[in-house]
């Protein structure tokens, strides 16, 4: 139920209208400011030096000769910030028995991956500190180093760091159902593994910092490529040492980030340190090699898969063991664990199933630490749902299609918990099923693909619902005791002229965040959208937790709405107050006072706010006008807002070659009310496109010795626009209960599913070949050795 | 072609012409073009994506012709007529094409689109593609451009606006339908 009070905003422009991104203008025409365009008197620029090896133990660093160099400021070690600055500790309150070691902001004695930063150059340019890194001499003695999560947990492993006893960092099962009892009866148990590659983010523009400490104010300023300031303001503070009021973080344009710019990273924590220390600003930018050395990967993870069926094609049971590799530290302060825990209790969420296991087990090795990419394992558990689901379905003669409509919760049956334990409102399984089928002329791209069989062309054609955890509330990070809030703040202030300014805790990194908050606050106050001004990205502004999980709208909208509608009243109050009536026969619309009903103009807004401003001697006594209105919004009533929608991707495979051409992709989704349809429509393309990449061309590969190989963008494949297929998007609309716009999260949808879709469409491609490929992603070789006709990759050369 | 052996600090004068402007400057050996046009001139549009000539986020026109500013040095651009994204847009020669972008909401980020605009411009310089092969004709031109926001259909949405919009500045009578998605 909606908000009585509130049932028409969403039929008040412009909220729902597709209109472009303020921002947008000025991207366009070069203007964009980020982090490494800004710029600051006295600045000097970092280079690192990183360890050249996977695991080892430093034994000398000899400086010297660097620190004599051309333009040199200062040669920094880890042990020079040891003693000075707090390390990282990833700790889970509520799940103690996850470890992982302390982490040096810079390393002082152990590296535990290639590209762990070790020291830090000041020089007043990047080429100079580069220089400068190249002439430190360091020492070190090679310990044995582990890649494969596999290899990690075998009896006898090395440890991937010398703290742990063993490689097992966390370890839990998840579910609920007696799992075999449950498959007891089954007419079917289809079997998969799945061997998901590590994921690189690639936001275009690297990692960025430019931090500026004031010893004679005791203030650091920073500006930082980040999605949540208020975080790292207060990362900051404890590992630095200073209060957190006079720490500020500014993210200002951020070019792409996708969860990669959401953790504290050592070597910008260290060049925040290093400020200190000269009293200085210091500015870090990450190359491309160091990107990929350093950014935090993600979703290395194993799964065997197992789904028990009844001869009638109902799903009884599944279950999913799950091995997750995150690396040598669980990334700070948020963990790593997310793709496990995920992988091991989303799949099949959408399903009427009696009973779901999920085994996780998560391991260390000498890898880049892993972090959050956009979708963070919920693409991993709609792949293994799906893909089971249609083996299932081949090995009884059914339509995958019917198969899906068949087993999906009915909506007699919401809310409902999931054998996960995912709690879920209402979601709009068959009309997203029914749409998408008529969208993609399901019944014509099959019959094609029958006929075209016969002519030895080898289509396929992959279905995928899924599921989308969005607005997280406190429940996520709160318990775990990590300072990641869960509520966004929205600040308005009416200027004399009418116009608004409004801050947002979120931030928005393009996805078009502050466009939607200026739809909501200009459709809830009755004013233009141009006289809305929105700011975010500053732990100095309105209180929030930043972009992450498809929170920006749902969270940070829902308080702009209410902030609006407390601004609204004290402005209808003051209107009230100066035509002598009551606030309630006035309205605000286009811009001006009106009388409700009615809607005759009484006075323009600019006029009251001119009035408020500079005419109090005009207001009645005791009239003291209040020109800004906040408001908070905590999602309370459900863990998550959990939107769902249905993907398909149509694909052929030369299977002389092995080569993938996707010939189409479609996508219909349920995020509730659309604030700016084609905006997300755009967020929804975006995410689909590194679904595909992630199953058709990514992976972080490294040789044995724990050397990365994929480190520039000719070796690690990201899609680019001549693979990449036309997208069609459409809509069920389904608003979430509890809030007054019924507003869903849409930022990972397209994530989340498209990966399953091409996952099912390979299969279905090589299903008469009885060939089913198990590793992500599907290139060429993989397909090929799926089919017998290459020897599969050797794991002990590459991981 | 001569070799000339330097030190790695070595500097030499160099002139040329950027946004139409003579700019006389003295610069590394071993500055990229990009840098120079970023840190010298504060052009900073063109960006810095991997510096290695994969993601095209630094290009930009030299001599009339697209370049990846990080694979070309500031020297060898001694006697060259540059124009950058800020160039382009101060000549209005892009106008059309940038409207379309914020009307199609072909950018997210915004760090790849200096890059990309510049490549674009080349294909509407061009002779324009035929209707029926026109989205995968802008697909293969804009293949080396990478974009990690907008899965490029709204870019290729928004250069084929542009492409039928000039078509039909151009010959009227021949109208629109260049691009179906």
């Amino acid at each position: 139920m909606l908000d009585p009070a509130s049932s028409a905003i969403q039929s008040k422009a412009p909220f729902g209208q597709s209109v472009p991104r303020a921002n947008a203008a000025r991207l366009v025409a070069g203007r964009g400011r980020f982090t490494d365009d800004v710029l600051a008197p006295r600045m000097v620029h970092l280079a690192f030096l990183r360890s050249p090896i996977a695991h080892g133990r430093l034994r000398a660093l000899d400086a010297g000769r660097a620190a004599a160099m051309p333009g040199v400021v200062r040669v920094v070690t880890g042990a020079d910030l040891a003693g000075k600055f707090h390390p990282f500790k990833t700790v889970l309150a509520h799940l103690p028995h996850h470890l992982s070691p302390v982490q040096p902001l810079l390393a002082a004695d152990e590296v535990t991956w290639q590209g762990e930063p070790i020291a830090a150059v000041a020089a007043e340019s990047r080429a100079l500190a580069e220089d400068a890194v190249e002439a430190i001499e360091i020492e070190w003695e090679a310990l044995p180093a582990v890649g494969n999560p596999e290899a990690a947990l075998a009896r006898g492993a090395p440890a991937a760091h010398s703290t742990l006893a063993s490689n097992l960092v966390f370890a839990a099962r998840f579910g609920s159902g007696d799992v075999d009892a449950a498959s007891a009866g089954a007419a079917h148990i289809v079997e998969q593994r799945f061997d998901f590659s590590r994921l690189a983010g690639v936001p275009l523009e690297p990692r960025s910092i430019l931090a500026d400490y004031d010893p004679a104010a005791g203030t650091l300023t920073v500006h930082q490529s980040h999605q949540s300031p208020h975080l790292m303001q207060l990362l900051f503070a404890r590992h630095l040492g200073l209060p957190a009021h006079k720490v500020r973080v500014i993210a200002p344009d951020v070019g792409g980030a996708f969860g990669i710019k959401l953790h504290a990273y050592g070597d910008e924590m260290a060049a925040a340190a290093i400020s200190v220390l000269l009293g200085r600003p210091v500015k870090y930018v990450a190359d491309r090699l160091e990107a990929f050395q350093s950014d935090c990967h993600a979703r290395e993870c194993i799964v065997e898969g197992r789904l028990a069926v009844d001869r009638d094609g109902r799903l009884l049971a599944l279950s999913a063991d799950v091995l997750l590799g995150i690396g040598p530290y669980s990334i700070y302060p948020r963990s790593s664990l997310g793709d496990g825990l995920h992988a091991a209790t989303l799949p099949g969420a959408a399903y009427d199933l009696a009973a779901f296991r999920g085994d996780l087990r998560v391991a260390a090795q000498n890898k880049v630490p892993t972090g959050a990419f956009r979708g963070i394992g919920q693409p991993l558990a709609c792949v293994v749902a799906e893909l089971l689901l249609d083996r299932a379905a081949a090995a009884l003669a059914i339509d995958p299609a019917e198969m899906r409509r068949h087993n999906y919760l009915k909506p007699g049956q919401f809310p409902a918990v999931s054998k996960g334990g995912l709690k879920m409102n209402s979601l709009s399984l068959e009309p997203c099923l029914d749409k998408l089928l008529a969208l993609m002329d399901y019944e014509r791209l099959r019959h094609e693909q029958t006929e075209l069989r016969v002519r030895g062309v080898h289509r396929g054609i992959g279905l995928a619902t899924f599921v989308e955890q969005t607005a997280p509330g406190a429940g996520l990070y709160g318990p775990g005791a990590i300072p990641v809030t869960s509520q966004d703040c929205c600040i308005l202030r009416v200027e004399p002229s009418g116009a608004v300014r409004c801050e947002v805790g979120c931030t928005d990194q393009g996805q078009g965040t502050a466009t939607g908050i200026a739809q909501i606050v200009a459709a809830t106050l009755g004013i233009p959208l141009e006289d809305v001004a929105v700011a975010t990205g500053d732990s100095a502004g309105a209180i929030g937790g930043g972009a992450w999980a498809s929170r920006g709208l749902s969270i940070a909208g829902e308080a702009a709405y209410r902030a609006a509608t407390a601004l609204r009243a004290n402005l209808l109050d003051l209107a009230a107050a100066l035509l002598q009536c009551r606030a309630a026969e006035l309205d605000i619309s286009g811009g001006a006072v009106v009388s409700a009903p009615g809607g005759e103009a009484r006075m323009s807004l600019a006029e009251l706010c001119a009035t408020a401003h500079f005419r109090q001697d005009l207001l009645p006594p005791g009239i003291e006008p209040v020109l800004v209105a906040s408001a908070h919004f905590t999602p309370r009533r459900d863990p998550y807002f959990v939107a769902n929608g249905i993907q398909a991707s149509h694909l052929e495979i030369d299977i002389e070659t092995g080569w993938i051409k996707l010939l189409g992709h479609w996508v219909v989704e349920d995020c509730g009310h659309a604030v700016n349809p084609m905006l997300v429509d755009e967020q929804i393309r975006g995410g689909v496109v590194q679904g595909l990449g992630a199953a058709l061309f990514e992976r972080c590969l490294y040789d044995r010795e724990g050397q990365l190989l994929t480190s520039n963008l000719a070796d690690y494949l990201v899609p680019m626009a001549a693979e990449m297929p036309d997208i069609v998007v459409a809509h069920v609309t389904t608003p979430q209960p509890g809030t007054a716009l019924g507003v869903k999260g849409v930022g990972e949808a397209g994530t989340i599913g498209a990966s399953a879709a091409v996952w099912c469409a390979v299969h279905d491609a090589l299903r008469p070949f009885g060939a089913r490929p198990e590793r992500q992603p599907f290139t060429p070789d993989v397909i090929l050795a799926a089919l017998g006709r290459v020897p599969s990759e050797d794991k002990s050369i590459v991981t | 072609m001569t070799t000339i052996e330097t030190e790695p600090g070595a500097e030499f004068d160099i002139a040329c012409m950027v946004n139409g402007r003579a700019v006389r400057a003295r610069v590394a050996v071993r500055q990229h073009l990009v840098d120079f046009l970023r840190e010298r001139l504060g052009l900073a549009g063109s960006r810095l994506g991997c510096e290695h000539g994969s993601c095209g986020a630094c290009t930009v026109r030299v001599d009339g012709v697209p370049v990846r500013g990080c694979l070309m040095l500031a020297i060898q651009a001694d006697g060259a007529a540059i124009e950058t994204v800020e160039g382009l847009t101060e000549s209005g020669e892009i106008a059309d094409l940038q409207a379309a972008f914020v009307a199609r909401n072909a950018l997210q980020c915004g760090f790849c689109t200096a890059g990309v605009l510049v490549t674009a411009s080349e294909l509407l310089r061009g002779e324009i593609p035929s209707t029926d092969v026109a989205r995968a004709a802008v697909r293969d031109f804009l293949s080396g451009n990478f974009c990690r926001c907008t899965g490029y259909h709204a870019i290729v949405d928004a250069v084929c606006m542009t492409l039928e919009g000039r078509r039909a500045g151009a010959r009227p009578a021949e109208g629109t339908g260049l691009c179906h998605a």
